[in-house]
C-alpha cells in the first residue's frame, strides 16, 4: 500500500482530512511534524505521496505561508527534491499552495530540465483577495482539456458536481509575467481553473491550480480533501440519487495519485 | 521576508506615498502574534537570535495628518492596545519590563468596620460584596493575622460572580404580582412541587440556589427518569453526551461581553480562544470541532456617527479605495496585509440603509462606547481570525440587534468537542506535578474575571485596559496539537487532570484542580513575557493560551518530548497534595501566602437575594389596521425581509471557515445558490460514520417583556432548528446563557427567576436536559451624565443533537415545482414581541385591550408533540424540506423556502389551523412557536399523514414554476427575486 506523508506545523490545520482523504482512496498516511523532517530529512524517502496541507502556517505571520516556506527553503528543499526526482506525487491545497510557491516547487523547471541545486526565487505569487476577505464557499471548476497534471486526469465534471470548496484571504494568483501564464498554458502546467464567471478571488487567467511539468506536484487553492462524501457537496440534498454515485472530484484526484504511485512502486 | 512578485522591501522607512501617514503599533506588552514567527524564521536562516516587533503602515490621500489620526483612531487602531506613530516608528530598543524587588504587601482589615470594608473591595477591584468581606475578615481573624495581597486576590478572583454565579446560586425570595387581567399574557408561575422551592403564599416562594432548584434540576429529574445519555452535565468545563457507543460529544458556550465593548477584535478573538480552551480542558481533552457564535449589538443605523466619522463619511468613497489599493497593490508599503487588518481599514464606510428602519432618528453615541458598526464589524473579524486559524468551522450563530446594547455588546462563542467515552473525566492526584503548558504569563488580561463582573463606565477603557488582551491562535493550536499527542500517547494518557486558565489564571486552575489536595506552587517558575511582574500579578494574569496540567512525575519526560516536538513551551509550577489541603504560594522559596482550600471553595457566604416581577402593562392592542396606517402584505414582507435580525448573515458566514476538518454535511447556508438560511448546521463528529451532529441555537429577545414566555420560545426555536436538519428530539442536549443586567435590582433578578424557571419547564416538556450554561450579569452602562443603560435580558439556548442517519438530513429550500407546502402547529392571535410590531407599531388605543398585543407562549404539549411528528417525517423521507417557522412569522418563513429553492409558491391560509381567531394580520406574520414548514410529495401524504398523527396541520400551499409568491384572496404576489435581493442587501457589509 502507497505510503502518504503529511507535512503539520505550528498552524496547520487540514493535515487530518487530507490524511483521511488519502486513506479513503487506498493509501496509509503518516502525519510528520515539520521539525522532525528538518532535523531528519531522510525520513521523506520512505514515502511515496506527499501531502503539504491546508492551515494558517505560524499564522501566516507578514504573509500566507511566508515564514514556513523560508523554513523548508533552507532545510528540506533538496529533500524534497530528491522525492520528486523519484515520482512522488504531491498535493498541496491552500496554505500548501501558498507555501509550495515561495519555496519554488511550482511551478519547477521546464519540462527536460533538472531542478536546480538551491531554491529557485519565486515567480508566482498568491495575493490577497480582490474583495479584501477571507471567503468560503464553493466554486465552479473547469480542467483544462490538456493538463499534464496527473491529480486533475479524468475527472467528472459536470453542472451538478464540478465544484471545489476554497476557504481562504490570499488566494489571487498573480504569475511574475504574461509569458510565464502562455508557457504554463502551453505546457499543460494549469491544471484547474475556476469557471470565468465564478472566479472568486481575482486570480489571473482563472487560474484556480497548477502542476509542475511533470504533472506530479499539484498546487491548488481550493480543498479537494473537502469534497471526499457526496454529504460534503453544498446542495447534496437537492441531487438526485444517481447523482451521488462514484467518487466526488475530490476523492477521485486522490485516486488518481495513489493508483500513480501504486504504478511507480511496482515499475 | 518579502516576495518578489508582489512586493518590496526596504530597510529603513519607504518613502511616503501619501498625504498623510500612521503606522500603528501594540502598546508594549500587548500580543505581537507575528512576532515570535518572524523570530523563528530569521533563527532558522541566519542562526541570528534576534527579537522583532511588527507594526502596520497607511499611507492616506486626501487627508492631513490629523485627520489621519482621527480616522486610524476610528478604525485601524484602538488606543486601548495600540499605539498611533505620525512618523515612521523606529524605536532604538524594544520596551522591556525591569525587574522588580519582591515585596510581601499585608492588607490591614482586621479593624476595619463596614465602611472601611466596602471602600478596600472598590479601591482593591475586589469587586466584593459587604457580606463577603466580612467573611474574609473573620476567617483573618481566626488565622490571627492580616491577609496579604494576593491572598485577597485568590479570594476575589474564586468567589467572583464571573467563577461562582453566587447571583444564580442565591436564595432567592421572589414575588409576583400578576394581574392576570391586564397581563400580557404573562402566565403565574406554578412553583409547588419542584425542588429547593418554599412556597409561602401564591406568588411568594423562596428559592435556594436557584440554578440547582431550576436548570439542573431537570436534567436530574430527566436522568432519574431513565434518560440514560448524558455522561458528564455541570461539573466540568463543557457538558458531555454520548455521541455513539465509543464517543461522546461536548459544548460549552460563554460568554466575552466587558472586553469586546472595549476591545471587539480582541474581545471576540479572545473569546473563541477561551472556550476552545474550556473544550481542550473537558474530561481529559476534547477534540474541538465547531465554534458557534451570537452577537447582540445596538442597530448600526440608529446611533450617529460622532463628528469625526461623519466628516470621513463625506470622503468615505474615495479614501476606502485608496487605502485598498495602497495595501493591495503591487510593492505596497504595507508588508503585512494578513487578514486581521483587512476589514479594519474599510470599517468607517457609512452603513447601509436597512430599508425598514432608516426613518428612524439618529441618536448620539455615548462618550466612552463604539459605534455599533464598527463593533460588530470587529468581533466578526476577531472571530473569524481565531476560528479559522484554530482549524475549527464556525458553523452556527445569529445576530441580534436592539438599541439598549449599545454599552454593552453581547458576544457569546460556543465550541463543540468530540472524546473518546473513556476520557470523559480526570482527577488530580496528591504528589502529580502542576504543569503548565502553551503561552507566556504576563500582565495583560489581570483582573479578567472581577472585570467581567462588574458594571461598566464611560472610564472603564481606561480603567480596565488591562483586562482587554489580543489573543496569539497559533501559541493555542500548537498547545492542542500537543495536548491531544500527550492524551493519545501509547502508553496512556500522560496526564490525570487538565483544565484551562480562564478567567483568574493560575489562581482558578491551579485552585479548582487542588480543591481537595491542596497545592504547592512556586510563580517564579512561570515563564514570563517580560520582567517586573509581582507573584501576585503571576497568579492572577489571564493571558491567553495556557492550560494546567496535573502530570505524575514518571510521564513528565515524554510530555516535554511531545511539547519540544510543537515548540510548546512547559513549565513545572508546583505541585498537588498539601498538608492540611493548604494552597501555598512560594516565590523564589519565601512563602507569599497561605490559603487554606476549604475556606476558599466553601467560605463564600450564601447570598440572599429578593426579586419581585410585575409583567409590564399591556400596550395599545391592535396593529396597524387600528393605528389607520396602510400597509400592503407585500411591502410588510419585504420590510420584514430586510430586518437586520432576519437578513441574511452571509457577510459574516462567508468569512468564517465553516468547513475545515472536512466533517461539513450540511453548512450554514444552504440551496442551490448557497443563499438559503438554514436553520442548522450537521457535521460528522467521527468521520467515516453515517451518525451526525447537529448544532444551532434559539434567541427569542423580541418577547423580553416577560423572559418566561422569551425563555420557553428560545427553546422551543433551538429544538425546531435541531428537528428541520434531521435530528431525534429525543436526542437532543441544551444550554443556557443568561446575560443579564445588575441584579441587584429586584425586578431584573424576578425576570432572571422567570427565565430560570422556564427552563425548568421547558427542558422537562421537550425531554432536552441542560448539561451546561454561564451567565454575566451587569451589562449595564452608565453614561457621563449619569444615566444607566440596561441591556435587554438576554438567553441564548444552544442546542446540538444527534442525527441517527445523515443521509436522511433535510435542508429548507424548496427543492421541486409541484410538491405541497404543509403548515404543523396551530397559528395564534398574539403578536407581542413579533417583527411586525417591532417594525409597523401596534399602537393602536390603549382601550379596550386587544389580545394580539399579547407575548405568544409555547403550549409545551403540543409543541414537543410537533417536533416528534416532524422528525418522523423527516426520518421517514417524506419531508422534503423543512423550516422552522420563527422571526418575522409565516410569510418570511415561506418566503425564504421558494427563494432558497428559486421556486414559485402560491399560498393560501383559508385551512391554517388556528388557536383562537387570528387577525389575517396575524395569520401572516405572528410569531407563534411550535410551527414547522415543511415541502411534501403529492404521493407522499398518505405517509405524512402518517407521521403527523396527533397534530394539527394543513396543507396551505403550492410550490411552482413562477417566479412569484402569491397568497390567495390578496393582492400579494410579490417577485422571488425581489424578496431575496431585500433580504440578502441589509447586511451585506
Amino acid at each position: 500500500m502507497p505510503r502518504a506523508l503529511i507535512i503539520t506545523t505550528a498552524g496547520i490545520n487540514c493535515d487530518r482530512e487530507l490524511a483521511a482523504s488519502f486513506v479513503q482512496a487506498g493509501a496509509e498516511a503518516r502525519l510528520v511534524h515539520l521539525n522532525e523532517l528538518m532535523a531528519d530529512p531522510g525520513r521523506i524517502d520512505g514515502f511515496d505521496l506527499i501531502g503539504l496541507p491546508g492551515g494558517f502556517a505560524h499564522g501566516d505571520a507578514v504573509a500566507a505561508g511566508r515564514i514556513a516556506a523560508q523554513l523548508i527553503r533552507r532545510r528540506l528543499y533538496p529533500a524534497l527534491v530528491r522525492a520528486l526526482e523519484r515520482g512522488v506525487p504531491m498535493i498541496a491545497p491552500c496554505n500548501g499552495f501558498q507555501i509550495a510557491l515561495q519555496v519554488g516547487l511550482l511551478p519547477g523547471p521546464v519540462e527536460g530540465e533538472a531542478w536546480p541545486a538551491q531554491p529557485p526565487a519565486p515567480t508566482a505569487a498568491l495575493a490577497t483577495n480582490t474583495s479584501a476577505r477571507f471567503i468560503d464557499r464553493w466554486v465552479k471548476i473547469e480542467i483544462p482539456a490538456r493538463t499534464r497534471c496527473i491529480w486533475t486526469q479524468d475527472l467528472t465534471i459536470d453542472d451538478q458536481c464540478g465544484l471545489l470548496p476554497i476557504a481562504h484571504g490570499e488566494g489571487r494568483f498573480i504569475p511574475r509575467s504574461d509569458e510565464l501564464l502562455q508557457r504554463l498554458e502551453a505546457a499543460g502546467q494549469i491544471a484547474v481553473r475556476y469557471a470565468a464567471d465564478d472566479n472568486p478571488n481575482g486570480s489571473v487567467g482563472d487560474v484556480a491550480g497548477i502542476c509542475d511539468s511533470t504533472g506530479l506536484i499539484f498546487g491548488l487553492m481550493p480543498h479537494p480533501e473537502r469534497y471526499t462524501r457526496w454529504t460534503q457537496h453544498p446542495w447534496w440534498t437537492r441531487l438526485d440519487v444517481g447523482d451521488r454515485r462514484g467518487d466526488p472530484p475530490g476523492l477521485a484526484m486522490f485516486r488518481n495519485a495513489v493508483a500513480h504511485a501504486a504504478r511507480v512502486a511496482v515499475a | 521576508l518579502a516576495d518578489p512578485v508582489t512586493e518590496e522591501a526596504s530597510i529603513g522607512s519607504a518613502t511616503p506615498r501619501g498625504d498623510a501617514l500612521i503606522e500603528v503599533h501594540p502598546l508594549p506588552g500587548v500580543m505581537d502574534p507575528d512576532a515570535e514567527p518572524v523570530e523563528l524564521a530569521i533563527r532558522t536562516m541566519l542562526g541570528v537570535d534576534a527579537r522583532a516587533r511588527t507594526g502596520r503602515r497607511y499611507d492616506l490621500h486626501g487627508v492631513d495628518t490629523a485627520a489621519a489620526r482621527v480616522i486610524a483612531e476610528r478604525t485601524f487602531a484602538n488606543p486601548v492596545i495600540h499605539a498611533i506613530h505620525e512618523t515612521p516608528y523606529h524605536p532604538e530598543s524594544f520596551p522591556a519590563g525591569t525587574p522588580r524587588e519582591m515585596r510581601i504587601v499585608e492588607v490591614p482589615i482586621l479593624d476595619l468596620d463596614d465602611e472601611g470594608l466596602a471602600k478596600l473591595s472598590r479601591s482593591a477591584h475586589l469587586f466584593l460584596s459587604l457580606d463577603e468581606m466580612k467573611a474574609i475578615q473573620a476567617e483573618y481573624r481566626r488565622l490571627g493575622r492580616n491577609p496579604r495581597d494576593i491572598e485577597l486576590e485568590t479570594l476575589a478572583q474564586t468567589w467572583s460572580e464571573h467563577c461562582v454565579h453566587k447571583t444564580l446560586k442565591a436564595t432567592i425570595r421572589y414575588r409576583e404580582e400578576i394581574d392576570a387581567g391586564a397581563g400580557r399574557g404573562a402566565p403565574r408561575l406554578a412553583m409547588r412541587n419542584r425542588p429547593g422551592h418554599e412556597v409561602h403564599e401564591v406568588g411568594f416562594v423562596t428559592i435556594h440556589n436557584l440554578l440547582k432548584s431550576t436548570v439542573a434540576a431537570a436534567t436530574r429529574e430527566l436522568m432519574d427518569d431513565g434518560l440514560d445519555w448524558c455522561l458528564s452535565v455541570f461539573v466540568d468545563n463543557a457538558g458531555v453526551i454520548a455521541f455513539d457507543d465509543e464517543h461522546a460529544v461536548c459544548f460549552k458556550v460563554e460568554t466575552h461581553n466587558h472586553p469586546s465593548a472595549i476591545e471587539p477584535y480582541g474581545g471576540a478573538a479572545t473569546g473563541i480562544g477561551g472556550v476552545i480552551r474550556d473544550v481542550i480542558g473537558t474530561g481529559l481533552a476534547a477534540r474541538p470541532i465547531a465554534s458557534t457564535d451570537v452577537f447582540c449589538v445596538a442597530l448600526p443605523d440608529r446611533w450617529k456617527r460622532n463628528e469625526a466619522e461623519e466628516k470621513n463619511g463625506t470622503t468615505e468613497g474615495t479614501e476606502d479605495t485608496e487605502i485598498r489599493n495602497e495595501l493591495e497593490g503591487a510593492g505596497s508599503s504595507a508588508p503585512d496585509v494578513s487578514s486581521a487588518a483587512r476589514d479594519q481599514e474599510v470599517s468607517y464606510a457609512a452603513p447601509p440603509d436597512p430599508p425598514s428602519v432608516s426613518s428612524v432618528l439618529q441618536k448620539d453615541l455615548p462618550v466612552g462606547c463604539l459605534h455599533p458598526q464598527r463593533i460588530l464589524r470587529q468581533t466578526v473579524a476577531g472571530v473569524r481570525d481565531y476560528g479559522n486559524r484554530m482549524g475549527i468551522p464556525t458553523l452556527n450563530g445569529a445576530v441580534w440587534f436592539d438599541d439598549d446594547y449599545i454599552g454593552n455588546v453581547l458576544v457569546y462563542c460556543g465550541c463543540v468537542g468530540v472524546m473518546p467515552r473513556a476520557m470523559i473525566a480526570g482527577a488530580a492526584r496528591p504528589g502529580d506535578r502542576i504543569i503548565i503548558v502553551g503561552g507566556r504569563t504576563g500582565r495583560d488580561g489581570i483582573h479578567g474575571a472581577t472585570f467581567s463582573s462588574a458594571e461598566l463606565t464611560d472610564t472603564h477603557a481606561d480603567e480596565f485596559s488591562h483586562a482587554v488582551q489580543i489573543g496569539n491562535p497559533v501559541t493555542e493550536k500548537k498547545m492542542l496539537d500537543a495536548i491531544l499527542e500527550a492524551r493519545d500517547h501509547e502508553d496512556g494518557c500522560l496526564y490525570s487532570a487538565i483544565t484551562d486558565c480562564g478567567a483568574g489564571g493560575f489562581s482558578s486552575s491551579v485552585g479548582e484542580m487542588g480543591a481537595e489536595l491542596g497545592a504547592e506552587v512556586h510563580l517564579e517558575r512561570a515563564p514570563l513575557k517580560y520582567e517586573g511582574l509581582t507573584p501576585t500579578e503571576i497568579w492572577i494574569s489571564e493571558a491567553q493560551e495556557r492550560m494546567t496540567l496535573a502530570v505524575p512525575e514518571e510521564n513528565i519526560s515524554k510530555l516535554r518530548v511531545i511539547c519540544r516536538r510543537h515548540d510548546v513551551e512547559m513549565c513545572e509550577l508546583g505541585h498537588f497534595g498539601t498538608d492540611g489541603r493548604d494552597l501555598i504560594l512560594r516565590h523564589d522559596g519565601t512563602e507569599v501566602g497561605r490559603l487554606p482550600m476549604q475556606f476558599l471553595h466553601e467560605g463564600l457566604p450564601e447570598t440572599m437575594r429578593e426579586a419581585r416581577w410585575s409583567p409590564p402593562a399591556l400596550p395599545g392592542g391592535g396593529t396597524h389596521e387600528g393605528s389607520g396606517l396602510r400597509l400592503s402584505v407585500g411591502d410588510a414582507l419585504l420590510g420584514l425581509l430586510a430586518h437586520p435580525n432576519i437578513a441574511s448573515k452571509r457577510w459574516i458566514i462567508r468569512q468564517y471557515d465553516h468547513e475545515v476538518q472536512g466533517r461539513s454535511v450540511l453548512k450554514p447556508l444552504v440551496g442551490g445558490e448557497g443563499e438559503g438560511p438554514g436553520d442548522a448546521a450537521v457535521i460528522t463528529p467521527v468521520r467515516n460514520s453515517m451518525r451526525g451532529l447537529a448544532i444551532a441555537n434559539g434567541l427569542a429577545t423580541g418577547l423580553k417583556d416577560d423572559p418566561y414566555v422569551m425563555t420557553l420560545a428560545a427553546i422551543d426555536e433551538c429544538v425546531r432548528n435541531l428537528v428541520c436538519v434531521g435530528a431525534d428530539p429525543a436526542r437532543i442536549a441544551l444550554l443556557d446563557n443568561f446575560s443579564w443586567p445588575s441584579c441587584t435590582e429586584e425586578r431584573a433578578l424576578g425576570g432572571l427567576v422567570r427565565a430560570a424557571e422556564a427552563c425548568y419547564d421547558g427542558a422537562k416538556a421537550y425531554r432536552t436536559p441542560f448539561i451546561s450554561g454561564k451567565d454575566s450579569l451587569n451589562n449595564q452602562f452608565t453614561t457621563e451624565d449619569g444615566r444607566t443603560i440596561r441591556i435587554p435580558p438576554t438567553l441564548l439556548i444552544s442546542g446540538f443533537g444527534i442525527v441517527p442517519d445523515i443521509g436522511r438530513c433535510t435542508t429548507m429550500d424548496a427543492k421541486a415545482a409541484g410538491d405541497l407546502l404543509l403548515i404543523v402547529g396551530l397559528t395564534g392571535e398574539a403578536m407581542g414581541g413579533s417583527h411586525y410590531r417591532l417594525l409597523y407599531g401596534g399602537d393602536g388605543p390603549p382601550e379596550p385591550p386587544d389580545s394580539s398585543g399579547r407575548l405568544p407562549l409555547v403550549d409545551l404539549e403540543r409543541a414537543p408533540a410537533a417536533a416528534r411528528a416532524v422528525h418522523r417525517a423527516i426520518a421517514c423521507g417524506a419531508a422534503r424540506a423543512a423550516h422552522d417557522c420563527s422571526e418575522g412569522g409565516l410569510l418570511v418563513a415561506a418566503a425564504e423556502m421558494a427563494f432558497a429553492g428559486g421556486a414559485g409558491l402560491k399560498l393560501d391560509l383559508a385551512a391554517l389551523p388556528t388557536d383562537g381567531e387570528p387577525s389575517p394580520t396575524a395569520e401572516c406574520f405572528a410569531e407563534t412557536p411550535g410551527r414547522y414548514l415543511l415541502e411534501v410529495r403529492r404521493n407522499d401524504l398518505n405517509e405524512i399523514d402518517e407521521a403527523l398523527d396527533g397534530v394539527a396541520y394543513a396543507i396551505i400551499g403550492e410550490f411552482d414554476d413562477s417566479s412569484t409568491l402569491d397568497l390567495a384572496n390578496t393582492d400579494l404576489e410579490l417577485d422571488i427575486e425581489e424578496m431575496k435581493q431585500a433580504w440578502l442587501g441589509t447586511l451585506d457589509w
